[in-house]
């Protein structure tokens, strides 16, 4: 076993701990710090990966998201911020089998794939992925239309939380 | 002479020979020399953050016309050890109703988010802890995770007063990180790079400090808002929430996320030296110069860093000694009405600009550039000069009497 599979697992082990706390845990704040936990272990894969710049801005955006959503979890919810009620319906299995279902059919379907056999080549030294990936968000031959469509969206979000925050009267 | 000009590939060569010859898998040996690495510079930052602790006291005793530590050792150089004893034989109080796991990972994360930003850090060509080509936004991720440690320290407390220094980092954060990366990203235009190296050498003939002050000046704000010193320390504002998010830690847990604050001002204080004032390198080309060629060593270029990083710190100082603190709508006013909008203008500024002024000789392109900036600082004093006056004028003007005032005059 490579470190790089030691690492992986490691990560996978943490991801899938975190991401079931997420839902199990019974304190709020709690599930948004094993929030934190999960997304940063997606961030690690990413570096593990050589995508240094997804994973800067995994921990940059989600990390930095998470406080906004303490701040939420804080606010809205009773002072103690402590579900007592059942934490399942009756008919749970049944989303639980569909998952299952899911699940089962993708590991057979990604398997199946040629490419799930086949070792990542190492990327060169001196290719900058970075440098690549900023050429491919505005060139007219990769991103550039998906990019710009959703920098509207964002515009528009902007504005629209704008007017909606704007104070009328005046 | 193989350990003056690269000691640290020096050391590693050395280790790797010692370790071979006892017996060990390279993989581990990697490990092993990699670990140790780590742990040299985690203690450099650490015997630093001691240092500081005088340095910080020292000059706010001047600033503040006092004498600050003169009782142990030479000029007080003693006092900050007492200070850690001191610290460590206090009570360690965790208080009722606190969750006990997150109020102690509180100072764990403030102290690891500064500690992080050392491994990007370049002391000098040679020494320096990892080349990322995401450097920058490395910086901002890191202050992330230092938000993240206020939170979770200010909530775990179980303190009102804590709770709501938490809140107002949050808000200080959110609105702060925005002009913080548009800055940013003006260093990273200017030298075509987001490696902390890259920018550094692109710098060995002119300061981006000179080719854009403004893109500094919007950095030092930021800067100090995120590391949530005066004026922008409402996190902890003494007069109104008593300590804040540390109201209820004690002892060492006290210790860190005070010693945490101090390094990271510090850490703060290089990262504008490696941003706008050349890093460890930075002289104008006098360096290739046969007389001079004892500034690229590395012992050399450590001393200028951690000299210009030092400077960095005074000014964040200077200023935390000198303002008041600032109430929290002004402060978000300051930021989403001013800030931000000038930090835009000079990012859109710098692009255009970078690509104008490309095919001028050196010269051209650094006065372009700097009369640029200058441009815009005068526009902005300007409007700010208008805007103040129009809000004189207006207070100015007797308020319109209603009926009922009258009635009671009379």
């Amino acid at each position: 076993m490579t470190a790089d599979q030691i690492i992986f697992i490691l990560c996978a082990v943490v991801i899938i701990v975190s991401a079931l706390m997420v839902v199990t845990t019974r304190k709020l704040i709690h599930a948004a710090l094993w929030l934190v936990a999960a997304l940063f272990g997606v961030a690690i894969l990413y570096a593990v990966l050589q995508a240094s710049f997804l994973a800067v801005v995994q921990v940059v955006v989600y990390i930095g998201a998470i406080a906004i959503l303490f701040i939420f979890a804080v606010m809205l919810t009773r002072r103690e911020m402590l579900d007592k009620g059942a934490q399942t319906r009756s008919n749970w299995w049944l989303p639980a089998l569909l998952g299952l279902l899911i699940l089962t059919g993708l590991v057979f379907l990604i398997i199946g794939q040629p490419a799930f056999s086949r070792t990542a080549s190492e990327i060169p030294a001196d290719v900058d992925t970075l440098r690549n990936l900023g050429t491919a968000l505005v060139s007219p031959d990769a991103f550039v239309l998906p990019f710009e469509v959703a920098s509207v969206l964002l515009l528009a979000a902007l504005v629209g939380a704008v007017y909606i925050a704007s104070d009328k009267k005046k | 002479m193989l350990f003056l000009n690269d000691p640290i590939n020096f050391i590693s060569g050395w280790l790797r020979g010692l370790l071979t010859g006892w017996g060990l898998p390279g993989g581990l040996m990697t490990v092993i020399i990699y670990f140790i690495g780590i742990t040299v510079l985690i203690v450099f930052a650490m015997t630093l953050d001691i240092l500081l602790v005088w340095v910080e006291r020292k000059v706010v005793a001047r600033f503040q016309d006092r004498l600050g530590p003169n009782r142990i050792g030479p000029f007080g150089l003693i006092q900050p050890f007492a200070d850690i004893i001191k610290l460590i034989i206090k009570e360690d109080i965790t208080p009722a109703g606190a969750d006990k796991l997150l109020y102690n990972m509180g100072p764990v994360l403030a102290i690891a988010s500064v500690i992080v930003l050392w491994a990007i850090l370049p002391l000098s060509a040679k020494i320096f802890g990892v080349d990322l080509n995401v450097a920058v936004l490395y910086l901002v991720a890191a202050g992330a995770l230092g938000t993240l440690s206020i939170i979770v320290g200010g909530w775990a407390s179980n303190n009102k007063y804590a709770l709501l220094g938490a809140f107002r980092m949050v808000a200080n954060m959110i609105s702060y990180e925005i002009p913080m990366v548009v800055a940013l990203l003006i260093p990273t235009i200017l030298a075509n790079t987001m490696s902390v190296q890259g920018i550094t050498q692109a710098q060995s003939g002119m300061w981006f400090a000179i080719l854009s002050p403004l893109a500094l000046i919007i950095f030092l704000i930021s800067a100090i808002a995120e590391l949530g010193r005066s004026p922008f320390d409402l996190n902890e504002a003494e007069s109104e929430i008593v300590a804040g998010f540390h109201i209820e830690y004690t002892g060492m847990k006290f210790g860190l996320f005070y010693a945490g604050e101090l390094l990271h001002a510090f850490t703060f204080g290089g990262f504008i030296a490696v941003l706008f004032f050349g890093g460890y390198g930075g002289f104008f080309g006098l360096e290739k110069i046969g007389f001079f060629s004892w500034l690229n060593n590395p012992f050399v270029q450590a001393v200028v860093f951690l000299a210009k990083a030092m400077f960095g710190y005074w000014v964040i100082m200077w200023i935390k000694y000198s303002m008041p603190r600032i109430r929290i709508d002004h402060m978000l006013g300051f930021n989403w009405k001013f800030l931000t909008p000038l930090a835009l203008v000079v990012l859109v500024n710098t692009a255009i600009l970078s690509k104008v002024l490309v095919g001028l000789p050196n010269w051209g392109y650094v006065l372009g550039m700097l009369f640029s900036n200058i441009v815009i600082g005068f526009i902005t004093v300007e409007i700010l000069r208008a805007y103040g006056r129009k809000q004189r004028k207006a207070e100015a003007k007797p308020a319109p009497q209603s009926a009922h005032n009258q009635e009671q005059a009379a």
